[in-house]
C-alpha cells in the first residue's frame, strides 16, 4: 500500500489495492478524484471519471484528470462496450434512481466492476429502527431522511440477491466497520459497508 | 506550404476604409485549397503573438477567435482602443500565461482584421466582393496550419477556442490529429444546429437587404451596408445573452425619458442598448466579412465530414480534451457540448467536460467567470 492509497478513504484504498496496474478504469461518481489520482499516479492506470457536481469536475480537471460532468443514470449509456477493464461505483449505487440499469451498463462498459455501498443492514441501523422507529442517522448515512441523496437503501443481503438473479459474478467481496476489514460471516449484521468486485 | 513574410509598409490596404490591424502578417507563397474546390492565391494571415516561444518550441498555445473576434485576443483594438476581447484571461499571471506559453491568434480568413477576406484585393486589383469564394471552419485553420509551418511549429501543447473558435479547434484536432496535445473548447458545438442556421440566415439577409450592399461591390463607393449589418449584428447580440442578464442589466425600464413617447424612438433601454452595439460593429465589421464567415459556421458539420459519425472525427487524434458549456447558453447549449463529449468517449479520447453555472449566456465565455478561469488554467497546467 503507498502512501497516497494510505490517505484515501478505507474503500477506495482497497479498491486501489486490487486495481491491475495499467488498467484502464471508468470512476463513476469520482468526487474530487482522489482515487483516480491514486490509480493514475500509483498503478499507472488510464482512469476517466464521471461526476456530477461541477465544481468536483472542476478539481478534478486540475489534477490533470479526465473527468466529465455526467449523471450515472443517464449518462453511462454513451460509453461502449467493454470500453474499460474496470468500472467503480463507490458509494453511488444507493444514490441512483435506478440501481438495476446502473449495475447493468457497469457492467456492461467494464469487463469488471467494483461497487461499494454503505450497509442499511448494519446493527447500528437496526438498532436504531428497532429501539427508537426512526431513519437512522449514523456515521456513514449522517444525513436526515428528507435531505439525504440516498434514496435506495440496501443491504449487504439484498445486493447478493440481487447479483444472483441476475447472474452476475461476484469475484471477491470486503465487508468494513470502523475503516477496519472485517470477516465475511454475519457481514449482513457486522459491515457498515460492502465493496464487491463483479464480472459477468 | 512556403510563405514569405511581409513587413508592415509592404501591406497593401484593404480596400474597406478603415479597418486594418497593427499585427504581424504572413503571406502564403502557394495557393490555399479550399473546401469548395477553388483555391486562393496570395492569402494573408495576420497574427498576434504573446510571451516567448521555448528552445524546443513545445509551449505554443494556439487561440482561436470567434465570429466577429480578431487577432487582438489580449492587445487593444486598434480600431475601438478596447482591450483585447480574452484580455482576462491571455496575459502574464493570467489562465494562459504567456509568462509560460507562446501564445498565438490569427485573425480567420474571410475576415477584414488584415488576413485575407471578400474586402481584400484580388489579383485584378479590385476588391473580392462576393466574388471572394465561400469558405469554411476547415479552410480557415488550413490558413492557420499554413501560418504554423512557417514559424516551424509542429506540435501544439494547447489549442483554444470558444464559440467559432471551438468549432476551429475542434476542426484542427479532427484533420490534424497529430498536431495538439491539448484541445479546451467552450461554448461551442460540433455540428451548426437548424436554430443557428436561422439565425445567422437573418443577419445574412437584413445585410444583402441593404439597397447600400450593392450586390456586394460597396468598397470604394462611399456607402456600405451599415443599416443591414447594424440589423444583423443586432439580432445576433441577442443571442449571444440571456433573458435574466436583460432583464437583470434593462428590466423595461426606459432610455432617458420619463414616460412612453408613443412613437418608434428608441423608447427602452434594451432597445438603446442594441442600436448602439449595431451601429458600433459597423465601425469596425465589414459587412461582406459577415456574410462569409456566417456562412462558414453554418456549414461546420464535424460528423458529415467524418462518415456522417462524429466519433469517427477522432479516432486518431492523440490529444487531451476538455469542454466546457454554460448552463444559460441558449445558442449552443450544453446538449451540444454533451454531445461532443459523447463522441469523444466513443472515440476513446481523453475528455474532460464541465457545464458551468453563469448568468450572462453565450457570451459568458468572454466574461467574468472565475470558475471559467480554474477550469481552462486547471487543464492547460499540466
Amino acid at each position: 500500500v503507498t502512501e497516497v492509497e494510505t490517505q484515501l478513504r478505507p474503500d477506495l484504498a482497497l479498491i486501489a489495492g486490487h486495481v491491475a496496474k495499467g488498467a484502464r478504469v471508468l470512476d463513476v461518481g469520482c468526487g474530487d478524484g482522489a482515487l483516480a489520482q491514486a490509480l493514475r499516479d500509483d498503478r499507472g492506470c488510464n482512469v476517466h471519471g464521471m461526476e456530477i457536481d461541477p465544481a468536483n469536475v472542476a478539481e478534478c480537471v486540475e489534477k490533470g484528470l479526465s473527468v466529465i460532468q455526467g449523471d450515472a443514470d443517464r449518462d453511462l449509456a454513451f460509453y461502449p462496450d467493454g470500453a474499460f477493464d474496470y468500472a467503480i461505483l463507490s458509494q453511488t449505487l444507493q444514490t441512483t434512481m435506478r440501481p438495476d440499469r446502473v449495475m447493468e451498463e457497469l457492467l456492461r462498459i467494464g469487463r469488471r466492476a467494483f461497487v461499494s455501498f454503505p450497509n442499511f443492514a448494519h446493527w447500528r441501523v437496526r438498532t436504531s429502527l428497532f429501539w427508537h422507529g426512526r431513519m437512522p442517522v449514523t456515521r456513514l448515512l449522517p444525513v436526515a431522511w428528507y435531505e439525504t441523496p440516498n434514496i435506495h437503501h440496501l443491504t449487504v443481503a439484498d445486493f447478493r440477491a440481487f447479483v444472483a438473479e441476475r447472474g452476475i459474478k461476484v469475484e471477491d467481496d470486503w465487508y468494513l466497520a470502523g475503516d477496519r476489514l472485517r470477516g465475511k460471516s454475519v457481514a449482513n449484521f457486522r459491515a457498515e459497508h460492502a465493496i464487491f468486485l463483479l464480472s459477468r | 506550404l512556403t510563405l514569405a513574410v511581409l513587413s508592415p509598409t509592404s501591406r497593401t490596404a484593404m480596400a474597406t476604409a478603415a479597418i486594418i490591424a497593427a499585427s504581424e502578417v504572413l503571406e502564403l507563397a502557394d495557393p490555399l485549397p479550399l473546401d469548395s474546390g477553388q483555391q486562393l492565391e496570395g492569402v494573408r494571415v495576420a497574427y498576434e503573438a504573446y510571451g516567448t516561444m521555448s528552445p524546443a518550441r513545445d509551449n505554443v498555445v494556439l487561440v482561436q477567435h470567434a465570429t466577429t473576434g480578431d487577432q487582438h485576443v489580449a492587445s487593444p483594438h486598434p480600431i475601438t482602443g478596447k482591450p483585447g476581447w480574452w484580455d482576462r484571461m491571455v496575459g502574464p499571471g493570467k489562465p494562459i500565461d504567456t509568462d509560460r506559453f507562446y501564445v498565438l491568434c490569427p485573425n480567420v480568413l474571410g475576415s477584414c482584421m488584415g488576413s485575407t477576406g471578400p474586402g481584400s484585393p484580388a489579383p485584378d486589383g479590385k476588391p473580392y466582393g462576393m466574388r471572394f469564394p465561400v469558405i469554411t471552419v476547415r479552410d480557415m485553420v488550413r490558413a492557420q496550419i499554413a501560418l504554423l509551418d512557417v514559424l516551424g511549429i509542429d506540435r501544439l501543447y494547447g489549442v483554444v477556442g470558444g464559440s467559432m473558435g471551438g468549432m476551429q479547434s475542434l476542426s484542427l484536432a479532427a484533420n490534424w490529429p497529430h498536431l495538439p496535445e491539448r484541445v479546451l473548447v467552450v461554448a461551442c458545438t460540433a455540428t451548426m444546429p437548424a436554430q443557428n442556421i436561422a439565425f445567422q440566415e437573418v443577419g445574412r439577409q437584413a445585410i444583402m437587404a441593404d439597397p447600400d450592399w450593392q450586390g456586394g461591390d460597396y468598397y470604394g463607393t462611399g456607402k456600405a451596408p451599415d443599416a443591414g449589418l447594424a440589423v444583423a449584428r443586432m439580432a445576433a447580440h441577442i443571442t449571444y445573452l440571456s433573458e435574466a442578464s436583460l432583464t437583470e442589466k434593462f428590466g423595461r425600464r426606459l432610455q432617458d425619458r420619463a414616460s412612453k413617447t408613443f412613437g418608434f424612438d428608441a423608447d427602452f433601454q434594451v432597445e438603446s442598448y442594441l442600436r448602439h452595439q449595431g451601429a458600433s460593429f459597423t465601425g469596425r465589421f465589414d459587412a461582406n466579412s459577415y456574410l462569409y464567415i456566417t456562412r462558414a459556421m453554418s456549414y461546420f458539420d464535424l460528423a458529415e465530414e467524418h462518415g456522417g459519425l462524429l466519433a469517427n472525427a477522432f479516432t486518431d487524434s492523440a490529444a487531451r480534451f476538455c469542454v466546457i458549456s454554460f448552463d444559460t447558453d441558449w445558442l449552443y447549449p450544453t446538449e451540444q457540448s454533451r454531445r461532443l463529449v459523447h463522441a469523444l468517449n466513443a472515440a476513446g479520447a481523453p475528455v474532460s467536460f464541465v457545464e458551468l453555472s453563469a448568468p450572462f449566456g453565450h457570451d459568458s465565455f468572454l466574461l467574468d467567470v472565475p470558475a471559467l478561469d480554474r477550469v481552462v488554467a486547471g487543464f492547460l497546467s499540466r
